[in-house]
């Protein structure tokens, strides 16, 4: 790993003006995906702004109708909060799905977000859910914030400080699961929301996190994984590597959803 | 070069570090404690792990910048002056190592897992939150026994006997 200057930030405010004055600055929050990507170095920031101290950003609370995580929120804790299991059994299963048990205690939601690794698991429960992204500067949904590979909607000196998550009335994630890497090779977040179907599917595409709009109308019509028979999504546009082609993922993200779909009930 | 203090075994410790200065790298290059091991250095293998505020992390991939006002337990922390931790002889007892490199990170997940999950484990829970500890001598077959039995002896309950 190359070297580079260290700041812990003690606040929000701080830590936004760090990254107004330093060009090539990254905001490191769990560091479980920066730290490997530096060690690999393939990215090299000359300033690191460390988050972990900043205090209040890692609630989890039930508001009204949403669940309300902080973006510091670790996996372990969104996994095990009583909270999450009771409004969104699917979004503690979830965060129970990443890394491993020490990489949950590390890893946190704002940062796989922000992140926005096409095989992460939350991009899928965000936009499946139809979560809110909340930052420094405004409220984002997620239809709008995720841009491509790892590219977000979010600006250069933007830092996120929570996501909202609708309650659904049913919710489910189906991940078919890379054991190496334990990423997403496929994963599948399917939700039943008062006024709409929604299907998310990450791993898959060849630009990150989408959704499945044929899928969607079909459950609307009727929420059962018959809806889906004969159903399938192009190949075109996902991504193919050594793990898997692109007609195979294709064929996962079928299976997925209708597993998803069935798990929902 | 940055300061950072720490406890490490219940022992306060002031370093300075460059700021690329992984945790694991200060606790074997500077203070000397080699118990915890670096096998991967991607966080995938789990020679590393160690606990931070009492949870279990991979200490390849945490800064030891990130550790200031933190308290650290590492293998060498487990055991009393002549005593092993029930965990350390459950794996002496049940023959849960080979070549013994994985060995502390295993023990300090498997302290950790009693810690989280309480001290009756299955066979299947052990091995699904293995899932970052590897190891490439014993299959896992003894280590699991070694954590099941480890954790009732936590529980001061009379420990384990080994089948042979």
């Amino acid at each position: 790993m190359y070297n580079f200057t260290y700041h812990r930030a003690s606040g929000l405010r701080q830590a936004t003006n760090m990254l107004g004055k330093f060009a090539d600055a990254k905001l490191l929050a769990g560091g479980q995906t920066l730290l490997p990507t530096m060690k690999q170095r393939l990215a090299s920031p000359a300033d690191i702004i460390d988050l972990n101290k900043i205090e209040g950003m890692s609630g989890i609370e039930l508001k009204g109708r949403n669940l309300v995580i902080g973006a510091m929120a670790r996996h372990a804790d969104v996994a095990s909060s009583p909270v999450v299991r009771h409004a969104i059994p699917a979004l503690a299963a979830l965060a129970h799905m990443i890394g491993d048990p020490a990489v949950r205690h590390r890893g946190t939601i704002g940062g796989s977000i922000a992140n926005n690794d096409p095989n992460a698991d939350y991009p899928a429960a965000c936009l499946g859910l139809a979560a809110t992204i909340v930052t420094t500067k405004r409220k984002i949904v997620a239809d709008e914030f995720f841009k491509g590979l790892f590219e977000t909607a979010l600006a250069p000196d933007e830092i996120i400080t929570k996501v909202s998550f609708p309650v659904p009335k049913k919710a489910a994630y189906q991940k078919f699961r890379n054991p190496a890497s334990r990423f997403a090779l496929v994963g599948v977040f399917v939700t039943r929301r008062p006024s709409e179907v929604r299907v998310a599917v990450t791993g898959a595409g060849a630009s990150g996190v989408f959704r499945v709009p044929a899928f969607e109308a079909a459950l609307k019509k009727r929420f059962s994984p018959k809806s889906l028979e004969g159903l399938t999504i192009p190949a075109d546009g996902l991504a193919g590597d050594i793990h898997g082609s692109a007609e195979y993922r294709a064929h996962l993200v079928g299976v997925l959803a209708r597993r998803a779909v069935a798990d929902a009930g | 070069m940055p300061a950072v203090s720490l406890t490490v075994n219940g022992k306060a410790v002031k370093a300075t570090v460059e700021p690329r200065t992984l945790l694991v790298q200060l606790l074997r290059e500077q203070l000397r404690l080699t118990g915890t091991h670096v096998g991967c250095d991607t966080s995938q293998c789990g020679c590393c792990v160690v606990h931070v505020d009492g949870k279990a992390i991979k200490s390849c991939t945490m800064l030891a910048l990130q550790a200031e006002g933190a308290e650290v337990l590492t293998i060498e922390g487990l055991a009393t002056a002549d005593k092993l931790h029930p965990m350390q002889e459950a794996f002496r007892e049940n023959h849960g190592l080979q070549c013994g490199f994985c060995t502390p990170g295993m023990i300090m997940t498997a302290v950790d897992m009693v810690h989280r999950l309480g001290h009756e484990l299955d066979e299947r829970t052990i091995r699904e939150e293995l899932e970052g500890n590897i190891c490439r001598c014993t299959g896992y077959h003894n280590i699991v026994k070694s954590i099941a039995a480890g954790a009732k002896a936590m529980s001061g309950a009379p420990p384990h006997q080994a089948a042979e």
